[in-house]
C-alpha cells in the first residue's frame, strides 16, 4: 500500500515478458486469425484450406512460402495423416520453427576488437534509431561503442545520431553532410582500433536496393572498412521495416548481394504488422533474424530467438 | 526470380493467348494467376477479390467465350477494374476559400512525410503558391532540423519556434499565426510519425485537427507496405478523415499493390507519388497510367512528356523534315544523342516502357550509358566535312577518328555502319515519333528496340496519347 502510494519501483520485465509484449500484436493477429479459422470447422476441406491461404498471405507471409505449408497440409489430409482441423496449428506452427530455425547462426566470432557493424536498409527502415538502441544494448553488456555517422546524405541525418550518441553516452565519429561515406566509416574504423572499442557500428543512408549507384556505395563503403580490418565488417545488418510486404525479400536478396546481409533487423512491430516476410527472408535466404524493434525507447530491442518468437506467437 | 506483377500477367495472357480460344476452365485458371500476382504484389486480399469477381462477371456477360482474342478482352476488363479502384482521373488539391489552407501531413514512422513535406511545398510555390512550413514532431531526434535543412535549401520559409513552444499544437497555432501575418496562402504541417493503434499520439493528430481546421490531410504511405496497409490506412481514416494519399518510394521495384487497396479502404485518392530523394522527385498520382503500368502497358505517358520536355518542337520539325530528305547527318545525330541524355539515365526510361516480349529482355540488360558517351566522342573527332558526309570516310580517316577518339577503327566502323543502316530505315517511319523515337533508339541500342514495335509509326504510341485501346499493345 505504501509502496503504491510512493510509487514502487516498477519491477523490471523480463526478457521473456518483453518479447511477448512485444509479439503480442502478432500473435493476435496471426494466430488469433488461424484459430478463428480452424474454430468451428472440424474437418479440413477446401473452403478451411483457402481461408488459410488468405490468413497467411494477409500476415505477409508470401503466397510462395504459403502455397508451401497449405501443400504439406493437403498432402497429409491426402495420405489421411490429418483430417482433423485442430492439428492444423501445430503443423503450421512446426513448419514456421523449422524455416526460422534453419536460419539461426550465431554472431560471427571477432577475436580481436572492435567489432565492425555495419547497418544498412532502405529509407525509413528505423535504421538509426535501430543503432541507438543497439549502442544502448551493447553498453548494457559492459562494452564499448563507436557510432559511425556514415549517412551524409538526408538533411539532419548526422544530428539524428548525435542525439542518440548523448542519450546513450557514446562518441559519434562525423564530418559534414555531403561527405564521402567511406572516408567516415575508414575514420571511425581507424579511431575505434586507436581506442580498443568492442563494437564500431556504421549507419548509413538509406536506398532502394535499386538504385545501383548507391549500392555500389555500399560495396566501397566495405572494401574501405576492410583496408583497415581485413575481416571486418563481421556484421551487416539490414534493418527491415515490418509493415513491408512482399519487397521486404527483394530488399533483402539485394542487399546481401552487395553489401554482404549478415542478418536481419525487423522493426515497428509494435503495431499491427505482422512481418511475416521474414518467413519467406529465411526460407529463401537462409538470413537469421538478428533483432526485433517493438517501439521508440532506447531498450525497444530485443534479440531475436526463433523458438521463442513462434512459442510467443503460440503460447 | 521475383517477378513484377505485370511479368506475371504477360505470362498469364501469353497462356491464354496459346490456347486460342477462352473457355469457362482457362479462364478459371488465367484469374486464379492474376489473383496470386496482385498478391505477390502486395494488394489486399479483399482487393483482390472484388477486383476478380468483377472481371469475372463481366467477362461473363460480354461474349468473351466466343471471342477469338479473348486475352485483350480479359486484359481490357481488368484494365477497366483496376481504373475503378484507383479512381478514374487525376485528382487535385483543395484549396480554402479563406487562406491559408492548412495542410496537414500524417502517417506512420519512415513513410516519408518529412521529405514529402518538402518535396509538396517546392511544387506549391512551383504552381503559384506562397507555401508554409512547420514540423511539430517533437518526438523523433533531429526531425525538426531535417525539415528545416529542406526548407531552407528549397528557399521555403519554416515557422522554427521558441524554445518555450515544446508541444504541437503550439507550435502549429504560432505557425498560423506566421502564415497569416506573413500573407502565405498554405501552411504544411509535418506531424510526427506514429503507429495509428497509438492512442496518444493519434488524439494529438485530433487536437491538432481541431486546432487548424486543414482542407488536406494527407495520408503519407510506403509504397512496399505489404498486408497491414488497410489497417492503418482504415484507421487513419477513421479517426482523421483522410482526404488524399502520397505514396512514397515509388522509384523502386515495390508493386505498390498498397495503392490499391488504401484507396479501396479509405476511398480517398492518391494525389501525389513520390519518385526520389531529390526535391522534384513529387509528381501527380494519374490513375490510369498507373493501372497501365500494372498491366505492363508502361508508363509510356509519362516517358513522352518528359520526351517533350526535352526536346524543342520547332528542332523536332527540322529534323523530321531532314529525315524526309534523308539528309540526317552524323551531326544531327550527336545532337540527338546529346538530348536524349538530358532525359535522365538510360535504365530509369527504359522502365517506364512498356514490358512486352523483347522490351523484358532489353529491361534486363543495364544500358552502358558509356556507350553514349564514345558514340560521341566519336563523332566530335570527326572534321564538319565528314560530319556532313559520311561517304568521304576512308580508312586513312577512320584511323585518325579512332585515334582522336580513344577509340578502335572497329568502334568506328560499327558507328558508321549503325548510322547508315538507320538512314536507311530513317524514312519508313519518320512519321511515328515526330522523327524522334524509332529511329534513334535503334542507332543507340541496336537492333533491340526494333522489335519491340515502337519504331512502326502507329504502334509504338496509341494516337492522341489519350487512353490507350483496350488490350493495347497485345
Amino acid at each position: 500500500m505504501i509502496q503504491t502510494l510512493f510509487g514502487a519501483q516498477e519491477q523490471e520485465p523480463s526478457l521473456l515478458e518483453k518479447l511477448k509484449a512485444g509479439v503480442q500484436k502478432t500473435r493476435d493477429g496471426l494466430v488469433g486469425r488461424i484459430e478463428e479459422v480452424v474454430s468451428g470447422k472440424k474437418q479440413i476441406d477446401a473452403d478451411l484450406l483457402e481461408e488459410l491461404e488468405y490468413t497467411l498471405i494477409s500476415a505477409d507471409i508470401g503466397i510462395t512460402t504459403t502455397t508451401e505449408i497449405l501443400d504439406r497440409i493437403r498432402e497429409r489430409v491426402d495420405r489421411k495423416l490429418t483430417g482433423d482441423a485442430g492439428e492444423l496449428k501445430g503443423l503450421i506452427r512446426e513448419y514456421l520453427l523449422e524455416v526460422l530455425q534453419a536460419s539461426d547462426s550465431p554472431l560471427s566470432y571477432v577475436d580481436a576488437p572492435p567489432a565492425v557493424l555495419m547497418v544498412v536498409g532502405v529509407n525509413g527502415a528505423g535504421k538509426t534509431t535501430t543503432i541507438g538502441k543497439l549502442a544502448s544494448h551493447y553498453k548494457a553488456e559492459g562494452k564499448t561503442v563507436l557510432l559511425c555517422a556514415a549517412d551524409t546524405f538526408r538533411a539532419a541525418a548526422i544530428e539524428q545520431l548525435e542525439v542518440w550518441g548523448e542519450r546513450t553516452q557514446t562518441d559519434v565519429i562525423r564530418q559534414n553532410t555531403g561527405a564521402d561515406p567511406s572516408a567516415v566509416a575508414f575514420d571511425a574504423i581507424t579511431a575505434a582500433k586507436a581506442r580498443g572499442v568492442d563494437y564500431v557500428i556504421v549507419d548509413t543512408a538509406g536506398r532502394l536496393q535499386t538504385k545501383t549507384n548507391l549500392m555500389a556505395e555500399l560495396e566501397k563503403m566495405r572494401r574501405t572498412i576492410a583496408r583497415v580490418i581485413p575481416d571486418a565488417p563481421h556484421e551487416t545488418l539490414l534493418v527491415l521495416d515490418g509493415t513491408t510486404g512482399q519487397n521486404g525479400l527483394e530488399q533483402a536478396r539485394k542487399f546481401t548481394e552487395t553489401a554482404g546481409v549478415t542478418g536481419i533487423v525487423l522493426t515497428k512491430l509494435d503495431g499491427t504488422a505482422k512481418g511475416g516476410v521474414v518467413v519467406a527472408i529465411a526460407r529463401e535466404l537462409g538470413l537469421p533474424i538478428r533483432f526485433i524493434g517493438v517501439g521508440e525507447k532506447i531498450d525497444d530491442l530485443l534479440p531475436f530467438d526463433p523458438e521463442k518468437f513462434i512459442d510467443s506467437l503460440f503460447s | 526470380m521475383f517477378d513484377n506483377l505485370s511479368d506475371k500477367l504477360q505470362r498469364v495472357f501469353k497462356n491464354l493467348r496459346g490456347e486460342g480460344r477462352l473457355t469457362a476452365e482457362n479462364m478459371d485458371a488465367a484469374l486464379r494467376e492474376v489473383r496470386v500476382a496482385l498478391l505477390e504484389a502486395d494488394v489486399n486480399f479483399k482487393v483482390v477479390k472484388q477486383l476478380i469477381d468483377g472481371v469475372k462477371q463481366k467477362a461473363m456477360g460480354a461474349e468473351v467465350l466466343n471471342s477469338l482474342t479473348p486475352s485483350q478482352q480479359i486484359i481490357g476488363f481488368i484494365h477497366e477494374e483496376l481504373i475503378k479502384v484507383l479512381g478514374s482521373h487525376e485528382s487535385k488539391l483543395r484549396f480554402a476559400n479563406d487562406p491559408p489552407s492548412v495542410f496537414m501531413i500524417v502517417g506512420l514512422q519512415g513513410s516519408g512525410k518529412t521529405t514529402s513535406t518538402g518535396k509538396l511545398a517546392r511544387w506549391l510555390s512551383r504552381n503559384g503558391h506562397r507555401p508554409q512550413v512547420v514540423s511539430v514532431d517533437v518526438y523523433r531526434p533531429a526531425a525538426r532540423k531535417q525539415l528545416s535543412i529542406i526548407a531552407k535549401d528549397q528557399q521555403i520559409p519554416i515557422y522554427e519556434g521558441t524554445p518555450e513552444e515544446t508541444l504541437p499544437v503550439d507550435l502549429a497555432r504560432s505557425a498560423r499565426r506566421e502564415t497569416v501575418n506573413a500573407g502565405r496562402d498554405v501552411l504544411l504541417v509535418d506531424t510526427a510519425g506514429r503507429l495509428h493503434i497509438d492512442e496518444d499520439l493519434m488524439t494529438e493528430l485530433q487536437a491538432l485537427k481541431d486546432l487548424l481546421n486543414p482542407v488536406e490531410i494527407l495520408f503519407v504511405a510506403d509504397a512496399m507496405t505489404g498486408q497491414d496497409a488497410v489497417k492503418s490506412a482504415d484507421e487513419f481514416h477513421k479517426r482523421l478523415g483522410i482526404t488524399g494519399v502520397i505514396l512514397t518510394k515509388m522509384d523502386g521495384d515495390a508493386r505498390g499493390g498498397a495503392a490499391l487497396s488504401i484507396r479501396h479502404v479509405t476511398g480517398q485518392p492518391l494525389k501525389f507519388v513520390g519518385l526520389g530523394e531529390k526535391p522534384d522527385a513529387l509528381e501527380p498520382f494519374h490513375p490510369d497510367r498507373a493501372a497501365q503500368r500494372i498491366l505492363g502497358m508502361g508508363d509510356i505517358i509519362s516517358f513522352v512528356e518528359k520526351a517533350q520536355q526535352a526536346f524543342d518542337q520547332k528542332d523536332q520539325e527540322k529534323l523530321q523534315q531532314k529525315l524526309l530528305d534523308n539528309e540526317f547527318s552524323l551531326e544531327d545525330f550527336r545532337d540527338q544523342l546529346k538530348q536524349i541524355r538530358k532525359l535522365g539515365p538510360l535504365d530509369s526510361l527504359l522502365k517506364m516502357m512498356p514490358k512486352v516480349g523483347m522490351m523484358k529482355e532489353l529491361q534486363n540488360t543495364s544500358v552502358d550509358e558509356k556507350e553514349l558517351t564514345r558514340i560521341v566522342a566519336i563523332i566530335d573527332s570527326m572534321t564538319p566535312k565528314e560530319r556532313e558526309n559520311h561517304m568521304i570516310i576512308n580508312g586513312n580517316r577512320r584511323r585518325r577518328i579512332a585515334k582522336g577518339s580513344g577509340t578502335t577503327v572497329n568502334d568506328v566502323n560499327n558507328l558508321l555502319k549503325q548510322y547508315t543502316q538507320m538512314r536507311k530505315m530513317m524514312k519508313s517511319f519518320s512519321s511515328a515519333f515526330g522523327g524522334m523515337g524509332g529511329g534513334l533508339a535503334k542507332g543507340l541500342l541496336g537492333k533491340k528496340l526494333s522489335k519491340l514495335g515502337l519504331d512502326k509509326p502507329g504502334s509504338g504510341l496509341p494516337g492522341g496519347m489519350g487512353k490507350p485501346p483496350a488490350g493495347w499493345p497485345f
